[in-house]
């Protein structure tokens, strides 16, 4: 056999087996049910959680976020759009999941802006400028905190506020219901209890279509 | 030393072949478990990838047009390279070397084992295998070609 033949034959064999892996993995198995709903569902939501939404919505989006996450901020926008056009049906529940080191500290600020009431929109000014107060993945607080000054907060009921031990309880009882439902990365989405099949946006609102069409 | 590409190949270029089909075969499969299964990716293992998947890029070029010898003796290098990281792995992963607190965050250990398969084969493993395949035929490569 000539080289040439024989070298872009092996190309071409090692590129099939590799597409055929792929296949075989990414391949998912039809399940009309969709995936089960997660075990431990008591620790999916909490009575201090914050949540957005019609109370009685027929579907209840669980995120768990990461303030300082960057795909979190990405996803942020979409799943706003979700609630926007699903309003009676749909309520999106918050988890923290204070990944990021030092980033406990600022989702206290984002507990002590909601003692002021203003706990979403101090909520979509970080996520927004993530980049000004997350330099290389560092939460920076006193950057954090000049963003929130932005958006007409009282600065020092914050400051106290953010120091509660009652807000650190309720971060920490997040982290541990986040170690117990097995989330290890953000987003990570509920649906009805149910996880997402894979991670992606598509298969958030292809979960929250069928939570949708039940009954 | 050259061979004319119509010419049946010689054992050294033949070598350098089987060295560049392990070289590729390791790279896609290093990208696969990453990439497809979605496994942790150690520092270590972007060590050995660092020296891996040049292999696969650069060792065509000494097999044509021509066999060119000056490839073998880079990638041989490599190879080394690879292997002795490869074997620092495996130190690691047994308990030989105690893992340093520098090289590992973000909760990926390189002493966490993520596959064994036949209750041996492990990535690190492969690792070895790999590399150490591609010393023997790249250094066997380089004798038979300076014959």
């Amino acid at each position: 056999m000539k080289p040439k033949t024989l070298f872009a034959g092996a190309l071409a064999l090692l590129f099939f087996a590799f597409a055929v892996a792929t296949l075989i993995q990414t391949a998912t198995p039809k399940d009309p049910e969709g995936p089960p709903p997660v075990a431990h569902a008591e620790a999916l939501v909490r009575m201090h959680s914050p949540a957005f939404g019609h109370p009685n919505a027929k579907v209840t989006i669980v995120e768990f976020i990461d303030p300082a996450c960057g795909t979190c901020a990405t996803f942020y926008p979409a799943v706003k759009r979700m609630l926007a056009d699903e309003p009676q049906n749909l309520r999106l529940v918050l988890r923290y999941a204070p990944f990021h080191p030092g980033v406990d500290q600022v989702i206290a600020l984002i507990e002590a802006a909601r003692r002021q009431g203003q706990m979403w929109p101090a909520l979509e000014a970080l996520l927004e400028t993530q980049e000004r107060w997350t330099p290389n993945h560092r939460p920076n607080v006193e950057e954090a905190r000049r963003v929130l000054a932005g958006i007409g907060l009282d600065m020092e009921r914050l400051r106290a506020d953010a120091a509660d031990p009652a807000i650190a309880a309720l971060i920490a009882q997040d982290a541990a219901d986040a170690r117990l439902l097995g989330v290890d990365k953000t987003p990570e989405f509920f649906v009805n209890g149910r996880p997402l099949p894979s991670f992606g946006l598509k298969q958030l609102a292809t979960l929250v279509g069928e939570e949708l069409a039940r009954r | 030393m050259t061979v004319s590409s119509s010419a049946p190949p010689s054992p050294a270029w033949l070598l350098l072949f089987a060295a560049w089909i392990v070289a590729a075969t390791a790279t896609l499969s290093a990208l696969f478990l990453g990439e497809v299964v979605g496994l942790p990716i150690c520092p270590m293992c972007w060590y050995q990838r660092i020296v891996m998947f040049p292999l696969a890029v650069i060792l065509p070029f000494g097999l044509f047009p021509d066999l060119d010898v000056r490839v073998i003796r880079q990638g041989l290098v490599l190879a080394a390279i690879g292997l002795l990281l490869a074997l620092y792995h495996q130190g690691i992963v047994v308990g030989l070397i105690p893992e340093a607190i520098g090289p590992c965050r973000q909760g990926i250990p390189c002493a966490e084992t993520v596959i064994r398969w036949f209750g041996f084969v492990t990535i690190p493993v492969l690792s070895i295998v790999a590399f150490a395949t591609l010393v023997a035929l790249l250094a066997a490569a380089h004798f038979r070609s300076h014959r």
